[in-house]
C-alpha cells in the first residue's frame, strides 16, 4: 500500500446562526485554524477539496478570503457526506502521490425549518402529503418504525439517544446546544412524525470545520508527528440496490457497505473502535446505526443503548460532540467537524468529555440519495 | 370507477391511466431477474440488465410494510395523516396515505391488509383541485 496520511492539523467553529455569514467567510474561518492548529500556512497547501450543498465555487470564493495561491481547487458536493467525501478526496490525492499538503473544509449557511427535498419528481404540483410523506423527519421516523417492527424498539428508546447526546453536549464548548433535556422534555416536544419529537431532530445551524491532510513523510519532515492521526482506513458507497429503497429510503445498507470497506482497509473490526461520532441526523438513526456499523449485534441497538456502552465512559461512547442532534448539523461541514471530534479525542485534548486512552475511533455520515462515508483513524 | 376520477390527472409519475381514464399503478417486471419495480425503468437497476423490462400494472392490494404519522408537514398539507409504505400483491412497493384508520400507533398493525383507492388529490393537499391520487384503506 502507498505511503500513510496523517491530519496533522484541524478545527471547526462553534457552530451556531451567524447573520451575515456566507460559506466562503465561514470556510475560510475554519481553514485558517486548521492551519493554526498545524502552525502551518495557506501558501503550504498544495490543493482545496472545498464541501457545500448549496453554493458554486466555494472552494475558490474561500482562498479569494485568505489567499489565491492558484492552487487545484475542487468543490465537492455529496448531500450529508459532503464534508467527509472532501476530506476522503484529498486523502486520495495524497495516497496518488500528486501531493503532500491537502486541505479539506466543509462549510454550510443553513435556512430555518424543515428539510423536505425539492420537487425533482417533476410532479405538476407538490407531493408531499399527497402519496405519503418525504420530509426528512418522516423518512427518519420510517427508519426508525422499520426497526420497532423487526425488534421491538420503542418511542422511550429512540428518546433516550436524544437524552444521551444532549448530555454529551453539555462537555462540548463548540455544541450549538449545551444542554439536558431529561426525557420528558424530549417526548414531550412537538411530534413530528412518529416517532419522533422536535428534540429528537437534529438542529439547523450555520457552520464550518477543515482538516489539513499530510503524507507520513511531510510529517516526519516537518516534525509534526507528535499531534498527527493516521487515517486508517477510508469507506464511500453509493446505496446499491435493496428492495425497498427507492421508495422508502434505505440507509442501513449504504452504511454497511461503507463500514466493510472502512473496517477492511484498516484491518480492524468493530471491537477495535474506542469511540464513534455517527450520523445522528435523527434519534431513531442512531439506534439502527449501532447495528449498521456492527458496534452491537442484529436487533440488539435498543438494548446497546440502554446499557450505557455508547455514554461517556461506556465501551465505545457514540457522539461525544452532542452529535448532529446537539452540536448541530451544518450538511457540508458535518462530515469534516466529526473527523475534528474523533482526531481531538485520539490526541487526548478533548477536556471533561475525553473518552481516555482512545487509540482508534470511527466516523460515519450519510446523505440521503444516498451517499455513506466512514473513516477510522488512529493515533500515530 | 366513478367518470369524475377518471376526468382528472395524475400527479405521481408512475400512476397510468387506462384510455377510459381509469387510474392504475405503472410498474416494471425485469426478465432477467424477476425483480418488480415501481414506475417505468428502462434498465434494471437490481441486476443492471438493459431493455428487459416490460411494463406492468401493478396490483391494488398489499399489506402494510412500514408507517409513519405526520404531524407537520409543509402548509396546505392535512395533518396528522398516516404516510404509508405498502408491500403490493405480486410484487412492487409504493408509499401512499393510509386513510380511514385512527392516525395513532395503537390502531396501526405492521402487515395489515390494505387495498387501494383513487380520489381527489385536494382532499389531503391544497391545490390539488383536478388532480388524482392513491391512497389506500383498510381490506377487510
Ligand atoms: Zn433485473
Amino acid at each position: 500500500m502507498s505511503e500513510d496520511v496523517y491530519v496533522i492539523g484541524t478545527d471547526m467553529i462553534r457552530f451556531g446562526r451567524f447573520e451575515d455569514a456566507t460559506p466562503p467567510r465561514l470556510a475560510a474561518k475554519a481553514a485558517l485554524m486548521a492551519l493554526d492548529d498545524c502552525g502551518l500556512s495557506i501558501r503550504d497547501v498544495q490543493a482545496v477539496y472545498s464541501g457545500n450543498c448549496t453554493e458554486t465555487m466555494v472552494g475558490q470564493r474561500t482562498l479569494q478570503l485568505i489567499g489565491q495561491t492558484g492552487v487545484p481547487v475542487v468543490n465537492v458536493t455529496n448531500a450529508c457526506a459532503t464534508g467527509a467525501t472532501a476530506f476522503r478526496e484529498a486523502w486520495i490525492a495524497i495516497k496518488a502521490g500528486l501531493y503532500d499538503i491537502v486541505l479539506a473544509v466543509g462549510s454550510e449557511k443553513m435556512g430555518k425549518g424543515m428539510l423536505v427535498p425539492k420537487n425533482s419528481g417533476g410532479t405538476p404540483i407538490p407531493s408531499e402529503g399527497l402519496a405519503g410523506s418525504n420530509t426528512m423527519p418522516a423518512v427518519f421516523a420510517q427508519m426508525g418504525m422499520e426497526h420497532s417492527r423487526a425488534y421491538g424498539t420503542t418511542f422511550e428508546q429512540f428518546a433516550r439517544v436524544s437524552v444521551k447526546n444532549h448530555h454529551h453536549s453539555t462537555l462540548n464548548p463548540k455544541a450549538m446546544y449545551q444542554k439536558e433535556t431529561p426525557l420528558e422534555e424530549v417526548m414531550g416536544s412537538e411530534m413530528m412524525a412518529y416517532p419522533i419529537t422536535k428534540l429528537m431532530c437534529s438542529v439547523n445551524v450555520d457552520g464550518s470545520a477543515a482538516a489539513v491532510l499530510c503524507s507520513a513523510r511531510k510529517a516526519r519532515e516537518l516534525g509534526l508527528t507528535g499531534r498527527a492521526v493516521r487515517v486508517r482506513g477510508s469507506g464511500l458507497a453509493s446505496d446499491p440496490f435493496s428492495e425497498r429503497n427507492l421508495v422508502q429510503a434505505d440507509v442501513n445498507t449504504v452504511t454497511r457497505l461503507a463500514a466493510r470497506t472502512a473496517y477492511e482497509m484498516a484491518s480492524v473490526g468493530p471491537q477495535d473502535v474506542d469511540l464513534v461520532e455517527l450520523h445522528d441526523c435523527f434519534a431513531t438513526a442512531e439506534i439502527c446505526h449501532y447495528e449498521n456499523l456492527g458496534l452491537c449485534g442484529e436487533g440488539e441497538g435498543g438494548r446497546f443503548l440502554d446499557s450505557g456502552a455508547t455514554t461517556l465512559g461506556g465501551k465505545v461512547p457514540v457522539n461525544m460532540s452532542g452529535g448532529l442532534l446537539s452540536k448541530g448539523h451544518p450538511l457540508g461541514a458535518t462530515g469534516i467537524a466529526n473527523i475534528y471530534e474523533i482526531v481531538t479525542h485520539l490526541r487526548g485534548e478533548a477536556g471533561a468529555r475525553q473518552v481516555e486512552g482512545a487509540r482508534i475511533g470511527m466516523t460515519h455520515v450519510v446523505g440521503l440519495g444516498s451517499a455513506c462515508a466512514v473513516h477510522i483513524l488512529e493515533k500515530v | 370507477m366513478s367518470a369524475e376520477i377518471q376526468a382528472l390527472k395524475p400527479v405521481m409519475p408512475y400512476l397510468g391511466q387506462a384510455d377510459d381514464g381509469t387510474p392504475y399503478l405503472i410498474g416494471s417486471r425485469c426478465d432477467a431477474c424477476g425483480q418488480t419495480h415501481l414506475g417505468r425503468f428502462e434498465n434494471c437497476p437490481r441486476c443492471t440488465a438493459r431493455g428487459k423490462l416490460t411494463e406492468i400494472h401493478l396490483s391494488e392490494k398489499g399489506v402494510l410494510y412500514n408507517y409513519t404519522i405526520v404531524y407537520r408537514s409543509l402548509p396546505g398539507v392535512t395533518v396528522p395523516f398516516i404516510s404509508a409504505v405498502v408491500d403490493l400483491d405480486g410484487g412492487g412497493t409504493v408509499k401512499g396515505n393510509l386513510l380511514d384508520v385512527d392516525p395513532s400507533p395503537e390502531a396501526i398493525r405492521f402487515g395489515m391488509p390494505v387495498k387501494m383507492v383513487f380520489r381527489e388529490a385536494d382532499t389531503a393537499v391544497a391545490g390539488g383541485e383536478g388532480y388524482v391520487s392513491h391512497f389506500f384503506v383498510p381490506a377487510n
